[in-house]
């Protein structure tokens, strides 16, 4: 699957490390909820740091759409709150 | 639905509903393009806007430390010359600089970071919106409308991802650059007026000043010190003017005084024994 880091490109990241990822994405969607900076800061640097050394980088000049995007590395709680945007939190 | 999920999904849609809009998607394909070019000229200023301000920074950096080694400089200048207080004056003022100059040295890493990073996007996207370009001319010149929209559709949400991505990252750059004009601003109001004086050294400084004046005062107390000691009989004014030029030596220095006083006290050598209060004096405001 392509995950994309925004902000830091695309890494194909084999399917067998979903569940990982599926995870922690868990643990970052509760900090969300709970309003927890420092959880959400300490999970999403986790999350990333897992995709960085289990993906391979997605080549310049290939054009592929993602399957999961992850927030950019400083990106505060807010940011993310308002990139999913009328979404709200709670999945639709 | 996972976040990470939700994401990539918010960016398709955004791809997907200019898609559907278009009557012929190999239009779509030649209005995406140009936007594509916007968006790398956009970046590419990005990048050089973030530069520019990096090396503000280091401007302003190398001015904050040049000020810094001139107080410490006066600091030992003055300490020489017995003013402790002028010497906690520059030294006070130097540790203000210090707190500013670990503030820009933290705003310059950022800065390099984020130019590094939008350096990174901006070669990215060249080689996508390249490769676009290949890939556009092949479907227009093979695929009929109906075609078109089935061929393009993963390149498409492709190149609209990532432009999106890129045109975000190019935002936040742009935010932090604004943010640290204002405080780059104060640093520069800082450094032209009297508060951290001229770095050319123009203009004299109060500190400068007064280390001057003393100067010459006590150039005309060390001329007076040596012509003393021409005078006089050479072992007691030796250490009397050495007295200023180090600590090392003050055990053999101390010893040297005491035996001068000791001949003082007799009578027979008026002259030494008003050199000896002085270095004494001198040496208890130390």
């Amino acid at each position: 699957m392509i995950v994309r880091i925004a902000g830091e490109g695309q890494y194909d990241v084999d399917d067998s490390r979903l569940d990982e990822l599926n995870q922690l994405d868990g643990a970052i969607e509760q900090a969300l909820e709970a309003g927890d900076e420092q959880a959400f800061r300490s999970t999403l640097t986790t999350l990333l740091g897992e995709v960085r050394s289990a993906g391979t980088p997605v080549a310049e000049d290939e054009i592929v759409p993602s399957d999961l995007l992850l927030p950019h590395a400083e990106a505060t709680l807010d940011e993310v709150r308002e990139l999913l945007g009328e979404e709200g939190l709670i999945p639709g | 639905m996972s976040i990470m999920k939700r994401m990539a999904d918010l960016f398709r849609a955004k791809a997907n509903t200019a898609l559907d809009k278009a009557e012929d998607p190999r239009q779509t394909l030649d209005y995406s393009y140009q936007k594509q070019l916007e968006l790398l000229t956009k970046v590419r200023r990005g990048v050089a806007d973030v530069a520019t301000s990096r090396k503000r920074i280091e401007l302003q950096l190398q001015g904050l430390q040049g000020q810094s080694e001139k107080l410490a400089e006066q600091a030992r200048k003055a300490l020489s010359m017995n003013r402790e207080d002028l010497a906690r004056e520059a030294l006070s003022r130097k540790s203000g600089l210090e707190q500013q100059i670990v503030d820009l040295k933290t705003q310059h890493a950022n800065l390099q970071g984020e130019e590094e990073k939008l350096t990174l996007a901006s070669q990215r996207l060249q080689a996508k919106v390249e490769s676009f370009r290949t890939r556009k001319e092949t479907i227009k010149a093979n695929y009929t409308a109906a075609e078109a929209q089935t061929r393009i559709g993963e390149a498409f949400s492709g190149i609209s991802e990532e432009m999106s991505d890129v045109g975000l990252a190019v935002q936040r750059a742009e935010d932090k650059t604004a943010q640290l004009q204002a405080r780059s601003g104060a640093i520069d109001e800082l450094l032209a007026s009297g508060a951290l004086d001229d770095v050319t050294g123009s203009q004299k400084d109060d500190i400068t000043a007064e280390l001057e004046r003393m100067a010459s005062t006590s150039d005309v107390e060390s001329e007076l010190a040596r012509m003393k000691a021409e005078i006089g009989p050479g072992p007691d004014a030796t250490p009397a003017i050495e007295s200023g030029s180090g600590n090392a030596q003050a055990p053999g220095q101390t010893g040297a005084t005491d035996t001068a006083s000791a001949p003082a006290t007799s009578g027979t050598q008026p002259a030494p024994s008003s050199d000896a209060p002085a270095t004494h004096e001198g040496e208890g405001q130390r």
